[in-house]
């Protein structure tokens, strides 16, 4: 046992925990955002956007992953602005697996978040604004506070939702031993080469990570922070 | 020169179910309080919102002690952070995750700490929240939420401050506590206090002027004692609660005697001289319900001859802790009113006459023993409707 524990791989797991914790700060930096522009403000295609932003939850993996394939390759405007900005390409770097996860926990965000900063009574904002406080200080001191608990929720959910993508990141990040097989891949590819030791034993991981961050949220939505 | 002087037009086109709605109002307003009277859903809130500056009239101006703080002509439109206007909301809106204490600090933020944190003091000491300095919201009784929610408010020393159905949903003695703490507020900042109401009793008891809404529009606005003597227009008078409401036909004018005869489908009416009418115009008059009298009938004949008294009998009873309102049906058609083939048994219709006495006269009236009444309408006390 001891022999299987270290004869497996361990960059699969560490590149997903970093990849999903990179994921999950840039979602709900552009989740919030995203968020926040549906809540409160009024503009055209307000809707539309939304629905935009929901795509990629129900879009088959395979589809969305083709589609971020020609629009962030390196022969595309997106893909060579990055490589020009960082030096790197973008597409089948572990990079591009955080932009496959990135995909996966940006909509799921958005939409708690929006529902939980359209909860936030907007007398309260509005008494925040007679009594002389910029919209940013309202946002981070009284907005935000108040719909924190769905949001965190909303976090952890999208973190699991970040940890575990496959098909998407399978498009195009590709499945690179050592540099860009994430757990999720490599669990396709241990149980495709008939290595079942290990891939019980990562199968088992996630779904400890998984028991336990359902439990998590649980906790979140129920305990009451005073 | 008034310290507050607005106009202010938005419309809200129909959509759906909702028929639209036309808000198109215009007030000026010294310091002192002015009551924002009217039914739910006239305007009056929205009113307050378009001075805080959370909704932008589509034309119109707002003026602040000579700043303006909107002029949809030049498109001037100050943002609510820069009205320095105090908001006190219906359901108080204190900010759930702070404490009283930093509820009061959130305003005041630009000032130095040493006179941020005496303000404070001082805040809590004179709202009586003292105790409660540590507490949040939720942990406060109505009665403080409100406290706390005008000491907010005042804090940074707003020139104008805005309170939206304070009182509801507190108990009788809290509100008798809410009156008070107003007119130390009122002594004390010399600023105009503009308060939504839809009670009138206590338009009545808070105003210094008053202003009526109906439908997006001011009605009326005079001193509370004017509104309810001389209502603009029967709506008005019934949303203050004024149910005596006749309509009748001019048949005598004597400008020289100062009297006139109206005559109503069941009785008629003496009222002074009324300029300005001819005979055979409609007129509609109402008068407070304790203004009437009730008096046995046959008793003497003591009253003048342009006083108003009519037969009548008592259909229905409802007792207040502290008064009984009674119904009245006229007796008798009356005898000068001219027969005309339909008056037999239309009593449906004719209004009823409302009086309300107190408990002490309603037990000296001995019901059992009197059967016939004179309601007695006195001249002074019956209003006379414009249009």
């Amino acid at each position: 046992m001891v022999q299987a524990l270290t004869s497996i791989d361990w960059f699969p797991f560490w590149l997903s925990l970093r990849v999903a914790v990179i994921a999950t700060v840039l979602s709900l930096a552009v989740g919030l955002a995203l968020a926040y522009a549906l809540a409160r403000f009024e503009f055209r295609g307000r809707e539309a956007l939304d629905s935009l932003i929901t795509l990629p939850i129900v879009l088959p993996p395979t589809v969305l992953g083709y589609y971020l394939l020609v629009m962030l390759g390196r022969g595309s405007g997106l893909g060579r602005a990055f490589e020009a900005l960082f030096g790197t390409p973008l597409v089948f770097t572990w990079k591009a697996a955080v932009v496959a996860a990135m995909f996966h926990s940006v909509p799921l965000l958005v939409k708690s978040a929006r529902a939980a900063l359209e909860s936030v009574d907007r007398n309260v904002e509005n008494a925040a604004r007679t009594l002389g406080a910029s919209e940013s200080r309202i946002f981070f001191q009284v907005t935000l506070p108040l719909a924190r608990r769905s949001i965190l929720a909303a976090t952890v959910f999208a973190f699991a939702r970040a940890l575990g993508d496959f098909g998407v990141t399978i498009m195009i990040a590709g499945n690179i031993p050592g540099r860009t097989q994430t757990m999720a891949v490599a669990i396709y590819d241990a149980v495709q080469s008939g290595n079942t030791l290990p891939a019980n034993l990562m199968v088992l991981l996630i779904s400890a990570t998984a028991i336990g961050i359902l439990y998590l949220t649980n906790r979140l939505q129920v305990i009451k922070i005073p | 020169m008034a310290d507050l002087e607005f106009t202010l037009r938005k419309q809200y086109p129909a959509a759906g179910t909702s028929g639209g709605f036309t808000l198109n109002v215009s007030l000026e307003c010294l310091s002192g309080i002015t009551v924002l009277f009217g039914a739910s859903g006239s305007g009056k809130t929205m009113t307050l919102d378009a001075l805080a500056g959370f909704l932008r009239p589509d034309v119109g101006r707002i003026v602040l002690n000579d700043g303006i703080l909107f002029d949809g002509g030049s498109g001037a439109c100050l943002p609510p952070q820069r009205r320095a206007v105090g908001y006190v909301f219906q359901n108080y809106a204190l900010f759930p995750n702070m404490t009283v204490e930093q509820n009061l600090a959130f305003g005041i933020q630009h000032l130095p700490p040493l006179e941020r944190t005496r303000k404070i003091r001082e805040m809590l000491d004179r709202f009586g929240l003292a105790e409660r300095a540590k507490s949040r919201p939720a942990g406060l009784s109505g009665g403080e939420k409100q406290r706390a929610s005008i000491a907010r408010a005042l804090i940074p020393e707003p020139r104008l401050l805005l309170l939206d159905e304070p009182v509801r949903g507190l108990d009788h003695p809290l509100r008798e506590d809410f009156y008070e703490i107003l007119h130390s507020v009122r002594e004390r900042h010399r600023i105009p206090i503009l308060l939504v109401t839809h009670d009138a009793t206590e338009g009545f008891l808070l105003g210094d002027q008053m202003a009526v809404f109906g439908a997006g529009e001011i009605v009326q606005v005079g001193t509370p004692e004017q509104v309810f003597r001389h209502p603009r227009n029967p709506e008005v008078a019934r949303l203050l609660g004024i149910s005596n409401i006749f309509e009748g036909v001019v048949e005598q004018l004597d400008p020289m005697a100062n009297h006139s005869l109206l005559r109503t489908p069941r009785f008629s009416v003496n009222l002074a001289y009324l300029p300005g009418r001819l005979r055979g115009d409609t007129v509609k008059i109402c008068i407070p319900r304790e203004q009437v009298s009730l008096v046995p009938a046959g008793h003497g004949s003591s009253a003048g001859p342009h006083d108003n008294r009519i037969p009548v009998h008592i259909l229905e009873e409802v007792f207040t802790p502290a008064t009984v309102r009674m119904k009245l049906q006229v007796s008798a058609v009356d005898p000068h009113a001219p027969k005309t083939p339909n008056t037999s048994t239309d009593t449906q219709d004719t209004p009823l006459i409302e009086v309300e006495v107190s408990r002490r006269s309603h037990r000296k009236m001995k019901l059992d023993q009197q059967k016939d009444w004179l309601a007695e309408l006195p001249l002074d006390s019956i209003h006379v409707f414009d249009a």
